[in-house]
């Protein structure tokens, strides 16, 4: 799955990154705490959050994540926005929850980073 | 050892605004000087959770990163105050970090088993004066160990 489907599928809004949006995705994981993110997430995910701060960013640039979806409708401050474009990192909000974002995604085929 | 390469980083407590630079350079040197990217991604993951830990849990220090033909050693020397008990900080979950800073996402209890994970070697001392945490990381072995 491609990140401009993600984007398509979840009726997001792009917010910066729009370089990457033709770019696959392997899989797709779902957590606010970034512990869990750094412990979990494989090379090439999404990244699903309800967390939205410059910690989510330096996670992302970490671990090569190459787009992350805001849910419940939130919206990164431009600071936020100015360090994902720094690091290449595609935003997208959604207004749905984090447990209907990631089961949506799940039921159109893109695997957890568990399975990997 | 024949060290080729050497930078110290200094971490200061609590700056939560400057969290994930040095472990943003390192990763940035390892991937100017040709590393697998395997095993920068292990490298990268083990410094940003040692320097978030050193953020949040000690008065500061200082990551030092030295890179030999074979071999990254990555050294995280704080001031204190120590962990008290290693074997449960060792545990995933357990955790003593203050609710402000689970509200931003750390503090999980996944960091010292994750760095344990990510690492060829793994080494941690602790006393009230700090503490020493000495890593390795294998530059000629495949680089997706965990």
């Amino acid at each position: 799955m491609r990140i401009s489907e993600v984007a398509e599928i979840l009726k997001c809004d792009l917010v910066c990154g729009a370089q990457n949006l033709d770019k696959p995705l392997s899989s797709a994981c779902g957590a606010d705490l970034m512990s869990d993110v750094l412990a979990f997430a494989k090379d090439g995910c999404v990244l699903l959050t309800g967390m939205v701060n410059q910690h989510v960013i330096r996670t992302a640039e970490m671990l090569d994540v190459l787009c992350i979806v805001f849910v419940r409708g939130k919206m990164p401050s431009d600071d936020i926005c100015a360090l994902a474009e720094t690091n290449g990192i595609t935003l997208l909000c959604c207004k749905s929850t984090l447990y209907e974002a990631c089961g949506i995604l799940y039921t159109k085929g893109l695997p957890p980073c568990s399975r990997l | 050892m024949a060290n080729v390469f050497s930078e110290a980083f200094p971490i200061v407590a609590s700056d939560y605004a400057c969290a994930g630079e040095a472990s943003a350079k390192i990763k940035s040197l390892l991937k100017m000087i040709g590393i697998d990217p395997a095993l920068i991604r292990r490298v990268t993951i083990a410094a940003y959770e040692a320097e978030m830990n050193m953020i949040i849990h000690s008065k500061g220090g200082m990551m030092t990163l030295e890179i030999s033909p074979d071999t990254i050693y990555l050294a995280c020397d704080d001031t204190g105050p120590g962990i008290s008990d290693i074997d449960k900080a060792m545990q995933e979950g357990f955790s003593t970090a203050p609710s402000n800073i689970r509200m931003m996402g750390f503090g999980a209890g996944m960091g010292l088993p994750n760095i344990k994970r990510n690492s060829d070697t793994f080494d941690i001392r602790s006393c009230q004066d700090g503490t020493c945490l000495k890593l390795k990381f294998n530059i000629n072995q495949k680089g997706d160990r965990p």
